[in-house]
């Protein structure tokens, strides 16, 4: 199975292939072990969507009027808040799953470079297993398996749908993030380790001083194009039937009963997501570039 | 091959595991049909993206500036949207637009079913990755060396066919091998639109037979095996492929 780390690219003095070929490369093998593809979100994309949403809605707003149904920006306005309660239930969400995703992957990503091969090959079996199941089959699988309560010492803890469906969530999050701190471990030269071994540092100490620390630094762009890439993920809980954005907009939707709604209220939606995801997107980006000069 | 299935049945009254996919004909076919269709969906959507990939990367080297515009555009919009919001877009707007048509049945339906547009929207999303990777596999190939391939007299196409992408091809293949594994992943969001695939179909069997714990280990065991035999394969294909001299 694809290794992390595994250098798909190389540098040779032959004038073999030019450039892009090598950009190309790098790039693949980035994305293997990010998991997910990186997002190259730019500004001019939220201008088109604003500019889809008010065209749609003006369109609608013209249909409308022959029919002399009230606005559509009436319309949208009464539902803004019920819709941005929504997609911050997405947002908590995605935090949660992240958070869950990021504890568990961590410590799966550091049993990964375990010095006992059966917690290695162990933390490496769990993780190959949750990168190659489908996320929508892993959000399935929570859904359906785990129980709507629990019993504990005659408390019952409830436990609903959404806190099902972020744990769902959370476990593709879990075996990307231990791909990607195991990666990262990786990519620090052998020098550092040995560096410290002749300082008298113990395996853990080496760990936890020098490697983690100048990992951190790695692992920030990939963990944060997944944190993007988990927040819009989140909108397949609207399939198992969690009333977060999509399920809102889609019983606003049938409640009004208004076909040329339809755009503009998608539109709204897809739109809340850019300005949530744009700055994350801008951010990894730039954290990358400056990663990229100081190497 | 009877008695083996049959073994299932005698588990199911011993034990309580329910595996109705192996000793119930029907639901066996129907999940076979619906591991069939896994497959047939992943292995149309990857034909369509290689041709979508290959005409995007020929428009994006058009002298015309707004064909480049619009190919970039048409990628970064697949790229950063979830590709569950372009299934819903293509067959709820986009669907709900096409004209109408009469069946043999008498019965009035829209002219692309759920299958044509999951097939189209999960060509498009995987496409929009291909025309970028093609792209760069073609850039990639120096001009010197079409240049020594015209002066050994190559004509432009058998250039192109001989000597451009067969590198190119080589250069592309770790990139395109993410994207199909991706692909067979995305292939389960053809679920919101009732697509009869792997997970659907499951889904049909343990509503009618309340099997759910055994119906969904199953599928995710299937679903692992299959990526993970998917990634196995391409890795070993792509180790062979390897440019000497490139990669390391």
């Amino acid at each position: 199975m694809r290794a992390a780390g595994e250098r798909l690219y190389g540098t040779t003095d032959l004038p073999v292939l030019l450039p892009p070929g090598e950009r190309l490369l790098r790039r693949a093998s980035r994305e293997r072990t990010d998991g997910v593809p990186r997002l190259t979100l730019k500004a001019w994309h939220g201008a088109v969507i604003a500019a889809v949403v008010l065209l749609a809605a003006a369109a609608a707003q013209a249909q409308g009027a022959a029919e002399a149904r009230p606005g559509v920006l009436t319309a949208l306005w009464k539902w803004v808040p019920l819709l941005v309660e929504g997609f911050l239930f997405n947002i908590a969400i995605s935090f949660l799953g992240m958070g869950i995703g990021t504890a568990l992957g961590t410590v799966l990503g550091v049993m990964q470079i375990s010095l006992l091969p059966p917690v290695r090959a162990g933390s490496w079996i769990v993780t190959q297993f949750f990168r190659n199941a489908p996320w929508l089959v892993l959000l399935f699988f929570c859904m359906f398996l785990l129980p709507f309560e629990f019993r504990v010492m005659g408390f019952v803890v409830p436990f609903p749908d959404w806190v099902k469906a972020t744990l769902g969530l959370s476990l593709p999050v879990m075996a990307n993030v231990s791909e990607i701190v195991r990666g990262a471990v990786q990519s620090i030269p052998s020098g550092q380790w040995e560096a410290a071994e002749s300082l008298a540092f113990s395996r853990r100490q080496t760990l936890v001083q020098i490697i983690l620390p100048q990992c951190i630094k790695r692992m920030l762009p990939p963990w944060m194009n997944l944190y993007a890439i988990l927040t819009m993920a989140t909108v397949l809980a609207s399939v198992v039937g969690v009333s977060e954005v999509m399920t809102l907009t889609q019983r606003v939707l049938s409640a009004e009963s208004r076909p040329e709604l339809l755009v503009p209220f998608y539109g709204f939606v897809l739109l809340l997501f850019f300005m949530y995801c744009y700055p994350i997107a801008r951010f990894t980006h730039k954290l990358e570039l400056r990663y990229v000069v100081k190497l | 091959m009877e008695d083996f299935f049959q073994w299932f049945r005698w588990l199911y009254d011993e034990t309580g595991i329910n595996l109705t996919i192996l000793y119930d004909s029907f639901d066996r076919e129907r999940m076979v049909r619906g591991f069939f269709n896994t497959i047939y969906l992943s292995l149309i959507c990857l034909a369509l993206s290689v041709v979508i990939g290959l005409v995007g990367a020929w428009l994006q080297g058009s002298p015309l500036k707004w064909t480049r515009r619009i190919v970039q555009g048409y990628i970064q919009l697949f790229r950063n949207t979830p590709p569950l919001v372009q299934m819903y877009f293509f067959f709820f707007a986009l669907g709900s637009l096409m004209p109408r048509m009469e069946n043999e049945y008498g019965i009035m339906e829209p002219v692309l079913s759920n299958w044509h547009w999951a097939i189209i929207s999960l060509s498009f999303f995987a496409g929009a990755f291909n025309v970028e990777i093609f792209r760069s596999g073609i850039e990639a190939v120096p001009r010197s060396t079409v240049e020594a391939a015209e002066s050994l007299g190559y004509t432009r196409l058998k250039t192109y066919i001989y000597v451009v992408l067969p590198l190119a091809f080589r250069v592309c293949l770790p990139a395109l091998n993410n994207n199909l594994v991706n692909l067979v992943k995305t292939t389960t969001l053809a679920y919101a639109i009732a697509v009869p695939e792997m997970l659907y179909v499951a889904n049909q069997i343990w509503s009618d037979s309340v099997n759910v714990p055994e119906m969904m280990t199953f599928l995710l065991l299937a679903y692992v095996v299959l990526v993970g035999l998917l990634v196995h394969v391409m890795n070993r294909w792509e180790r062979a492929m390897r440019l000497p001299g490139y990669g390391v």
